[in-house]
């Protein structure tokens, strides 16, 4: 806002579209700020901000930084934000702010203060660039003014002569962040005394019984019942299968084949074909109950 | 004369955001159809290439040939129930496809389809729009476009879901670091990061003498930069989510990964999303390291072939080799165990694209002191350097497979137990029942159908008339599934 109104007070046009991105944008950020402060869920708080730094990185592009913008989106939006995200979600979805006040009056102070702090720098921001002279962005870039001799070259030049001393610093800066960071999230273990995800893959399949998930009750069960074992091909149950919680025990289900006789093509009452039916009718002969 | 009519309908980057508003009106909606029908297509394709892997015969129902499959498939999620789970998020869980979809669609604009042409008797260029960050553009909606996943998953309020979307959170953000600095090379190299300067930058191959002998070098980036090019095929598929790097809808382990509870029009959205992804990715690929939409070389010798509408048709060529190579990829290996996905990430690539990054711009400070080329820098030191990596890695491959080649030819020469087998002590029975008569697992090993195995006929066939009886007999016995819901 005190762009704009510095841009006013120095006679420089803003051109139609600036404007309209401007009035569609600047609520959109503003009610993601609010939304933001005042969303319960933390995700959903995560989410109104990601919404508000993508609104200020088209406010970027809007602005001739297309490289700023950019950058904003693929940093902050897409890097930093996902990473809050990651945490989140791992601290879990049912996890709202809670609305007991555990200091008296905290939300009071945390209001004026936060009033009294934005008036501040706002009015820090104001006086500073009070009279600064809009001079308009080519003859800030140096460059000639035409499309192909952009942003990203000024901003190139600026970084790795001006402002050296600056980026290596603040690189620096970042790199023992995430050095410390992982120092302190680094635990010492015994050398052995956990095993990595590869070990555990060989052992599982070196030893178990199932390399596999556990088989389901597939084409072979009768039962559709969660207790019902899965059948191996013979026809006996599959005791992998059993669900865990659950006592294996017999459900109603089609009469187990009996073994051999179903193989050896001697039809008999309670085999599985003469239970689903088979069009060559089978079923329909009754020679005894073989079990 | 080629290189004047090339230069004449080469866009620059002040051609750009001059047309009329019905010329944006026309490449908006065409772009947003032609996403949409690469993506039917590519899904079809790919059901079509890896049935044929497989030596399958793939769809071949519904149109000429099956080529009309994808269609029938998306008009069928359209009109299927939507679920929405009762512990879902409810604005979220709506909101995620959404986002997911947008970007996607968003990053195509950048992409250079073909030279100035004249539509309407407007000249134009065939690409939506461009920027001096066109690239840049891309790689935000790739990062915008991992919400969407992210999102889905976390709303589902289940557990697959949510494991699957904080997979591909951590896949999707170091993946696209490596993608990030592959294609840096590329911008040292174009010294642009317009997407249609890059194409520009591929145009016209080094001036070559080789022994006195006179040729154009190559000038696609995937041959002056191979290593960049390598890197970024590995990197888009672990960001696309494709497989070996699908561990997001890993099926085997989290049953659909993040979409595993949607349904209907907003898992078609997901689904969209996916393909639409990979026909970006693949069209960048072209974009920064084939060439663009120029010609490849033998039809490049043909004057016209860089004029006009030709081009399309050399980049959508390219295009589908690329999405071939996804599909290649697919029916061919083995999914990645999550630590080996993550260690190939972190200390495979990324390092490795630093070192190339490093190695690249020393050689265009050297090219630029010694007053060399860079095409001919990188023909001449990077070629035989990506050769004596690539003849290593050969070497090292072939150095660790050993054990499995003898095995393999043991095997083939008629040995039963080619090598020891490298089997622990079984375990008993996992927890024994009174009724287990059959072999153990263990003892057994796998459980292998019989031979003779006669899978029962359908009783669902028409010609069931001899099955009377059988059927009755089902319906006497009150013990049978059908009336014995426990």
């Amino acid at each position: 806002m005190s762009a704009l109104a510095a841009a006013a007070d120095t006679g420089v046009q803003l051109g139609t579209g600036e404007a309209v991105a401007f009035w569609i944008l600047a609520p959109i950020a503003v009610l993601g700020a609010l939304g933001m402060v005042f969303s319960r869920n933390a995700v959903h708080s995560a989410l109104f901000l990601v919404n508000t730094m993508l609104a200020l990185g088209i406010f970027y592009v809007v602005q001739e930084a297309p490289f700023l913008g950019a950058v904003q989106i693929i940093v902050y939006t897409g890097a930093i934000m996902i990473l809050f995200l990651f945490v989140l979600m791992l601290v879990g979805r049912d996890t709202s702010d809670s609305v007991v006040e555990t200091l008296r009056g905290q939300r009071v102070a945390a209001i004026v203060l936060g009033v009294g702090f934005a008036g501040l720098v706002g009015a820090g921001i104001a006086r500073a660039t009070e009279g600064t002279v809009v001079r308009g962005l080519d003859a800030v870039q140096g460059g000639s003014g035409d499309a192909a001799d952009g942003n990203i070259e000024a901003i190139a030049r600026l970084l790795f002569t001006r402002y050296l001393l600056a980026f290596e610093v603040t690189s620096a800066l970042l790199i023992t962040a995430a050095v410390g960071a992982m120092i302190l999230a680094h635990t010492e273990r015994e050398p052995g005394s956990r095993q990595s995800q590869k070990e555990l893959s060989r052992a599982r399949f070196l030893t178990a019984d199932h390399p596999q998930t556990l088989p389901g009750p597939g084409v072979y069960a009768r039962a559709n019942s969660i207790a019902a074992p899965g059948r191996l091909p013979d026809g006996t149950p599959s005791v992998a299968s059993f669900s865990t919680g659950i006592e294996p025990q017999d459900v109603d289900e089609l009469p187990p084949a009996s073994l051999g006789a179903e193989r050896a093509g001697i039809p008999h009452r309670g085999g599985t074909d003469a239970a689903l039916g088979t069009l060559d009718g089978t079923g329909s002969s009754r020679e005894g109950d073989p079990s | 004369m080629i290189d004047l009519i090339a230069a004449r309908d080469q866009p620059t980057l002040e051609d750009f955001g001059h047309d009329v508003w019905w010329i944006v009106l026309i490449k908006i909606v065409g772009v947003f159809g032609l996403l949409v029908v690469m993506t039917l297509f590519a899904i079809v394709f790919e059901r079509k290439v890896v049935a044929r892997m497989q030596q399958r015969i793939g769809p071949n129902r519904v149109g000429p040939r099956g080529y009309l499959q994808s269609l029938a498939d998306g008009l069928k999620l359209a009109f299927k129930e939507d679920i929405m789970p009762t512990l879902a998020d409810r604005p979220v869980y709506f909101l995620a496809p959404v986002i997911a979809t947008i970007p996607a669609f968003l990053a195509f604009s950048v992409i250079p389809l073909g030279p100035t042409v004249s539509i309407f008797g407007q000249r134009t260029p065939l690409q939506l729009t461009d920027a001096p960050i066109g690239v840049l553009i891309v790689l935000a909606s790739s990062a915008m476009g991992v919400y969407g996943i992210v999102l889905g998953g976390w709303a589902s309020g289940s557990t697959y879901p949510l494991l699957g979307s904080l997979r591909s959170a951590a896949q999707m953000v170091s993946y696209e670091i490596a993608m990030g600095l592959s294609i840096v090379a590329v911008f040292l190299y174009a010294g642009s990061m317009s997407t249609s300067e890059i194409v520009a930058a591929q145009a016209n191959g080094t001036a070559l003498s080789f022994f006195g002998a006179d040729f154009t070098g190559p000038s696609w980036f995937a041959v002056l930069l191979p290593v960049s090019f390598v890197i970024y095929v590995i990197a888009v598929v672990g960001e696309t989510n494709r497989a070996p790097f699908d561990l997001p809808e890993a099926e085997s382990e989290l049953v659909g990964g993040f979409h595993t509870e949607y349904s209907s029009l907003k898992f078609a959205l997901f689904f969209l999303a996916e393909y639409v992804n990979m026909v970006t990715v693949s069209a960048l690929a072209a974009t920064l390291f084939l060439g663009g939409w120029r010609a490849p070389w033998p039809i490049s010798i043909w004057d016209g072939a860089n004029t006009g509408w030709w081009p399309l048709l050399w980049f959508f060529a390219k295009v589908v080799v690329a999405l071939f190579v996804f599909i290649w990829l697919r029916g061919t290996l083995p999914r990645l165990r999550y630590d080996q996905f993550m260690r190939l990430g972190w200390k495979v690539l990324v390092p490795t694209a630093l070192v190339w990054i490093l190695v690249v711009a020393t050689m265009r400070t050297v090219s630029r002191e010694a007053d060399l080329d860079g095409g001919e820098i990188a023909v001449f030191v990077g070629v035989p350097i990506a050769l004596v990596v690539l003849a290593g890695l050969l070497v090292a491959s072939r150095v660790s497979n050993r054990s499995t080649r003898i095995a393999a030819a043991r095997a083939a020469a008629g040995s039963i137990n080619p090598t020891e087998p490298e089997v622990l002590p079984a375990a008993g029975p996992r927890r024994g029942s009174a009724g287990r008569t059959g072999p153990s697992r263990s003892e057994g090993g796998f459980p292998i159908p019989p031979m003779d195995l006669a899978v029962p006929p359908s009783p669902r066939l028409r010609s069931r008339e001899s099955v009377v009886v059988g059927t009755g007999r089902r319906s006497s016995a009150p013990t049978l599934e059908e009336d014995g819901d426990v």
